[in-house]
């Protein structure tokens, strides 16, 4: 792409933060469709899942019959584009009764580790993504 | 970092979220819908009054004064600011989130 | 990025507003960028009442006076039905309705975007 050839060499962390359940708004497709744009321009990517934004991750959604896209298979292409740092609220999980087993199982492929299977998925505090947050360059809103 | 906040603490959790992930220091300025929190003598008067203590607070001047909410009506310690000082704010924080 | 839609949500105004403010400080505005239904404030076809103000045409007169870049995205337009002379041609549409002084392209537009500004500000809902 020619962007990210012009922009090649600046490196900015880039936090795509999801607070919207999918399906009842666009804002979760949506989001994800930049987050796979962006991986082609290399830069230090990140996602974060806080509030009803954890609930784009259940397993099992299927919208047969609805006439909406199940777009959750997406995140199962996430690793393939480096992007391997979803971070998920612990305490918007709790909050929802949730636990880390009611997610997809979303891996990646380690290349400095002989292709070991890593997961994606990190389940965080809040003070830990207060943290993150903190650390970034550019934080979008999903 | 600057936080925004742009929804009325009655109406969505976005201040709730905004304070709970904030580290100590942040500066927050309500803006549109999220000025509502400023007001003396609400529910989320004390959840305001806390935040204080760890960040510095402002609110968008214009946006109170649309929404009927003069001087007498808003919490102590809340810095109003006008459009310059949102961009001043947005300058001197090396980033900004807004909550929404 | 600017993500809602123009009335519906004070995104808009918030956004003209600080984009003025910062340029009156002297500030550069790398790009607007328009994403979700932030799309919808880059129709030529709006007639809002004569007492209100116009959210489309003032964005328009800002970008001509400051040559400012805005952006409205390719994938989120189509969605909503913003279109330019090209689009309209791609896509088998009888008319186009893109508002002077925006440009319809695509999301990599808003990942430059982030990488080449110093501040990278979300007016949305």
């Amino acid at each position: 792409m020619e962007e990210a050839a012009q922009t090649s060499g600046v490196v900015k962390r880039f936090m795509y933060v999801n607070r919207h359940a999918p399906y009842g708004t666009v804002y979760a497709l949506e989001g994800l469709e930049v987050v796979l744009i962006g991986a082609a321009f290399d830069q230090d990517v990140s996602m974060a899942f806080i509030d009803d934004g954890v609930f784009q991750l259940i397993k099992g959604q299927d919208t047969k019959d609805t006439g909406m896209k199940n777009f959750s298979p997406t995140y199962r292409a996430l690793g393939d584009y480096d992007v391997n740092k979803l971070y998920v609220e612990k305490e918007s999980l709790e909050a929802r009764g949730l636990s880390e087993s009611d997610l997809m199982e979303l891996t990646w492929e380690d290349e400095d580790d002989d292709w070991a299977e890593k997961p994606s998925i990190h389940i965080v505090d809040k003070n830990k993504l207060a943290d993150l947050l903190a650390e970034q360059d550019v934080v979008l809103n999903f | 970092m600057l936080h925004t906040v742009n929804k009325s603490p009655f109406e969505k959790n976005s201040l709730d979220t905004c304070l709970r992930l904030a580290k100590p220091g942040s500066a927050i300025l309500l803006i549109e819908d999220g000025v509502y929190a400023a007001m003396r003598g609400s529910q989320a008067q004390e959840k305001i009054n806390d935040a204080m203590n760890q960040h510095k607070l402002y609110a968008l001047g214009l946006d109170l004064k649309s929404r009927g909410l003069d001087n007498g009506k808003i919490l102590e310690g809340i810095e109003i600011v006008d459009y310059d000082g949102f961009v001043r704010l947005a300058a001197e924080n090396d980033s900004v989130q807004s909550w929404l | 990025m600017v993500t809602e839609g123009p009335y519906t949500h004070q995104a808009s105004d918030t956004a003209y507003n600080f984009t003025k403010a910062a340029l009156n400080q002297g500030h550069e505005i790398y790009r607007v960028f328009f994403y979700h239904d932030g799309v919808n404030n880059g129709t030529r076809l709006t007639t809002p009442p004569q007492d209100d103000r116009n959210i489309v045409d003032r964005w328009s007169e800002l970008a001509q006076q400051h040559d400012l870049d805005m952006v409205v995205c390719v994938a989120a337009a189509q969605r909503r039905g913003i279109v330019d002379a090209d689009e309209a041609k791609r896509n088998s549409k009888d008319v186009d309705n893109i508002a002077p002084g925006f440009r319809i392209s695509g999301l990599g537009q808003l990942i430059e975007m982030g990488i080449q500004s110093d501040r990278t500000m979300v007016f949305g809902d």
